[in-house]
């Protein structure tokens, strides 16, 4: 093994004048054979080509490397592999000297899946709960302040959830327009769930009930995105679609942008609603959270309603399209 | 469910959260805070011989300025440190006081499956009040550690270094040698850790990049380049600096049980050769070790020794444990300089000449962002759920900044998915990983100093098994957003065991699915990694696999029972990122 004659050092070189030529990269295998070329050896004692169990040679390490995979950087060249400070009958393979353990004296007996988390402490499908209200505010508008908010939760295992969904909004003492929604969660792709349950509005005037069915997710580039279509009695659908973008400023300076959408297949003048699209949200709110858990924000949102507002609640002074100031707080546990 | 839970420091409180007490640990919770008690460290045990009689209990422990109860052994945190002999049978006698069912676990050592302390498949762990006689043969030498294998009770300070001494002496004679355990503590309670990953899987990354970072880099890059860096990325949902799921933010890093302003000291006399035993008996870091101004020549991994090496700096993964030889030469203090590899924190200590000095402690090293080679191992292309491929011809590669070369592999090796890892719990998959060994991962790649490398170890001893008989391919697979880890897309309860015959030699591949990198631990069985091209390397019980990389090693199956196979990041295992494996 160690013994290069000259004929093989010559065949070396002309093949590493031809790969120089060809790329850099060789170059630096180059330089680096050279390198452990020029190791002292001759200080070392000469390992007797011992085989190992795997039947190999004992191979000199120290000149593999740069070999395998990637050019080795120039530091990899440094690599001492220092035999020659080390016992020299130690330095090469020696046999294994492990030792099979004995066999168990007990065997453990088959336990339910029940059992077996509660001894190994180990539960990989717990259920777990979020409760997330992502927006507490008080609303300025042209007509004044009114209180709004946004509200989520869910509990249970990875794949199945039940999900809990609340906004609305009051103003000057009345529940203007609320709604709550009861879901089931189940998750159907990496990052999107499907989502199956019921839909209560409340607020001025008749209660409505919807079956609902969407699906919620995080899409590409970061942006939560939720679709959820309702049917209701009297042939009455409706369309619901909303999403967010949180922009790090800072690890704690976050902006949210957000976007809902909700449309209605017919309209509802009790609750002051016309078919087609009803109303569309744009709002932009900083916050800091102070913890990720709690964070103050002050924001601003638009407001557009679309279609004529035929409602016996309209009182004329109703803007189609709203700015408004808001300040609030986001919390989750 | 608490509005604000303990455990996360708020800004003002950061520095003393980082750095930890000087009078930390168990004497300071337990009121001992008298001046001359100030002056000793926290009491550490050596309990040598064949019986041991060892006492799992609760302690009040003080790292941070709040005092917190803590899991421990005999009163300590770290536990005791076992001396045992090669050659001796050993007797531990473990009494448990704790509330709750506890039990050790005697992490790389070979033993009979009924000794090896893992509730549910060794046996049936030990209820309060009760104890549990551990014996067995030792027929290794090294550097091991023990810990709890109940829930968290490791996360919480179950856990201690066993050292045992080879039958013929020690191959390197040195001077002195020390134990240096590196973990990780929180106040925080680890059920509510976990709890809040699985709600937020990024809640602990307080170093993800920013609008910020990116107006910075516009400017200094072009503003193309700078939306090409975060395309992939964004496009994928995944975090280029999601190196550590638990961080700083609620970790103080330890040193032997000292918080690094409890500043741990080991004594040397110039021209001494010293011995340090580097443990990681942390639940969920990677740390990267250096002692500024010395060479460290690495001659032990994992408690087998190892061809010598020279290096400046190592990573030392989760239960992995590296013993390496230092030679201070100067009438000057030394800083043991271990920093988490998210760089969110560190813990230190100093070699010194005379008690009470302590050198300058080096700043932590920039952060680092995973680079595309940690997302698709040898780049030759990868698919990513939801991904479009068609997008990815387009990319621009020369656009690509912080790619770099040492993370990608020329030739890549085709894999296949198990039809699990197609599912809703599994984010990502690599088709063409990575298979060299000799890249330091994320953050040391090319950082001026020589870094240790898989590469680099070669075990002295020959491989138990000198072929294989057939071939186990795992995949490490997860979801950082459910917060959801596993093997091939199952978790722990939706798998089968693995059953190896008796006697028989698998090769295990492992392919790395996953942006992070994961401490792959066999119980009961040495795992004999192979370098690329299939010869033995290195003789390991905890084989650290990189993103996007693919490894294979040696199992020879001679350990009847039924035995734990998984990743060792606590949280990670917890969340299912476990097999069991039946020898039979």
């Amino acid at each position: 093994m160690k013994a290069r004659t000259p004929v093989r050092t010559r065949f070396a070189l002309a093949c590493c004048i031809v790969l120089v030529a060809a790329s850099p990269d060789a170059w630096a295998q180059l330089h680096a054979a050279i390198e452990h070329e020029d190791e002292p050896r001759a200080e070392q004692p000469e390992p007797p080509p011992t085989d190992t169990a795997a039947g190999m040679p004992a191979m000199d390490h120290a000149a593999m490397h740069g070999q395998h995979g990637q050019p080795a950087p120039s530091k990899a060249d440094t690599v001492q592999t220092d035999r020659a400070q080390t016992n020299p009958a130690q330095a090469h393979p020696v046999a294994s000297d492990h030792v099979a353990p004995l066999p168990p004296q007990h065997d453990m007996g088959a336990m339910t899946a029940a059992q077996m988390v509660d001894v190994m402490g180990m539960d990989d499908d717990a259920s777990f709960g979020l409760f997330t209200l992502d927006r507490f505010e008080r609303v300025k508008t042209d007509d004044g302040y009114a209180t709004a908010w946004n509200a989520e939760g869910w509990y249970g295992r990875d794949f199945d959830k039940l999900w809990f969904k609340s906004e609305g909004r009051r103003s000057q003492g009345t529940l203007e327009d609320a709604d709550a929604q009861l879901l089931w969660s189940h998750a159907v792709a990496p990052y999107w769930d499907t989502q199956l349950g019921v839909r209560r509005d409340f607020g001025q005037g008749p209660g409505r009930t919807w079956a609902a069915f969407g699906a919620q997710g995080l899409a590409p580039y970061w942006f939560e995105l939720g679709v959820t279509a309702y049917v209701g009695p009297q042939n009455r659908t409706a369309l619901r679609m909303e999403s967010s973008y949180d922009t790090l400023l800072t690890q704690r300076w976050i902006v949210q942008s957000r976007f809902e959408l909700n449309a209605y297949g017919k309209s509802d003048p009790a609750r002051g609603i016309a078919a087609g699209v009803s109303d569309a949200e744009f709002g932009l709110r900083l916050r800091y959270e102070i913890r990720r858990e709690f964070a103050p924000y002050v924001g601003v949102e638009w407001h557009r309603r679309f279609g004529s507002r035929t409602s016996v609640f309209d009182t004329g002074d109703e803007r189609a399209f709203d700015t408004q100031a808001v300040a609030g707080l986001r919390l989750w546990f | 469910m608490n509005l604000f839970p303990t455990g996360a420091p708020s800004a003002f409180s950061r520095r003393r959260f980082m750095q930890g007490l000087a009078l930390g640990g168990v004497a300071a919770g337990l009121g001992w805070r008298g001046p001359a008690i100030a002056q000793s460290p926290p009491r550490r045990d050596v309990l040598d011989g064949t019986q041991f009689d060892l006492e799992i209990g609760a302690a009040t422990v003080n790292f941070t300025g709040a005092p917190r109860s803590a899991t421990v052994v005999n009163g300590q945190l770290p536990a005791p440190l076992l001396r045992w002999r090669q050659g001796d049978t050993v007797t531990l006698r473990v009494r448990n006081t704790l509330r709750e069912r506890s039990s050790i676990h005697w992490h790389g050592i070979v033993l009979p499956a009924d000794m090896d302390g893992v509730p549910g498949l060794s046996f049936m762990g030990i209820a309060p009040g009760e104890s549990y006689t551990y014996r067995f043969a030792v027929n290794q030498a090294g550097t091991y550690w023990y810990h709890s294998h109940s829930r968290f009770q490791e996360q919480i300070g179950l856990y201690g270094p066993i050292v045992i001494e080879p039958r013929g002496g020690e191959r390197h004679a040195a001077e002195r040698d020390y134990v240096v355990l590196l973990s990780d503590w929180t106040d925080a309670d680890p059920e509510h850790i976990y709890a809040t990953l699985k709600r937020h899987g990024d809640y602990y990354n307080f170093a993800k990049p920013t609008a910020l970072d990116f107006l910075r880099d516009a400017s200094d890059t072009g503003i193309a380049r700078a939306l090409a860096d975060r395309r992939m990325w964004n496009q994928m949902r995944m975090n280029p600096s999601d190196l550590a799921d638990v961080s700083g933010h609620v970790y103080t890093y330890l040193m032997n049980g000292c918080a690094p302003a409890a500043n741990w000291s080991g004594l040397f006399a110039r021209g001494d050769k010293v011995r340090l035993r580097f443990v990681n008996g942390s639940s969920m870091s990677f740390f990267d070790v250096r002692i500024p101004g010395l060479k460290l020549r690495v001659i032990a991994h994992d408690g087998q020794d190892v061809e010598p090496v020279s290096v400046d700096e190592f990573r030392l993964g989760t239960a992995e444990t590296c013993d390496v030889i230092v030679e201070p030469d100067a009438d000057r203090a030394y800083a043991i300089f271990a920093q988490a590899m998210d760089r969110s924190g560190y813990a230190c200590g100093t070699l010194t000449p005379r008690p009470g000095l302590k050198a300058d402690v080096p700043p932590l090293d920039a952060r680092v962002l995973l680079s595309m080679g940690d997302m698709m191992g040898s780049m030759e292309g990868a698919s990513m759920s939801g991904m479009d491929h068609g997008s990815m011809s387009g990319m621009d590669h020369s656009a690509m900044k912080g790619m770099d070369h040492a993370a990608m592999m020329h030739a890549p090796a085709a894999v296949t998915h198990a039809r699990a890892e197609f599912g809703p719990g599994v984010d990502m998959r690599v088709d063409t990983p990575r298979t060299n060994l000799d890249d330091p991962g994320v953050g040391l790649r090319d950082n001026g100093r020589r870094v240790l490398t898989y590469a680099d170890l070669h075990s002295i001893a020959a491989p138990i098994s000198a072929d294989t008989q057939r071939t186990v391919e795992l995949h490490l697979t997860g979801h950082m957003e459910r917060y959801i880890w596993s093997f091939n897309g199952q978790k722990f309860s939706d798998a089968q065991p693995l059953h190896l015959r008796h006697g028989e030699r698998v090769r295990i591949v492992l392919v790395n699915d996953t942006m992070m990198t994961h401490p792959i631990h066999l119980h009961g069985m040495w795992s004999e990694l192979e370098a690329p091209d299939g010869s033995f390397q290195v003789r390991k019980h905890t084989v650290v696999v990189q993103p996007a990389q693919k490894i294979s090693y040696r199992v020879s199956a001679d350990a009847l029972g039924r035995w734990a196979y998984h990743c060792h990041l606590l949280y990670h295992m917890e969340a299912g990122m476990f097999r069991e494996v039946v020898v039979a």
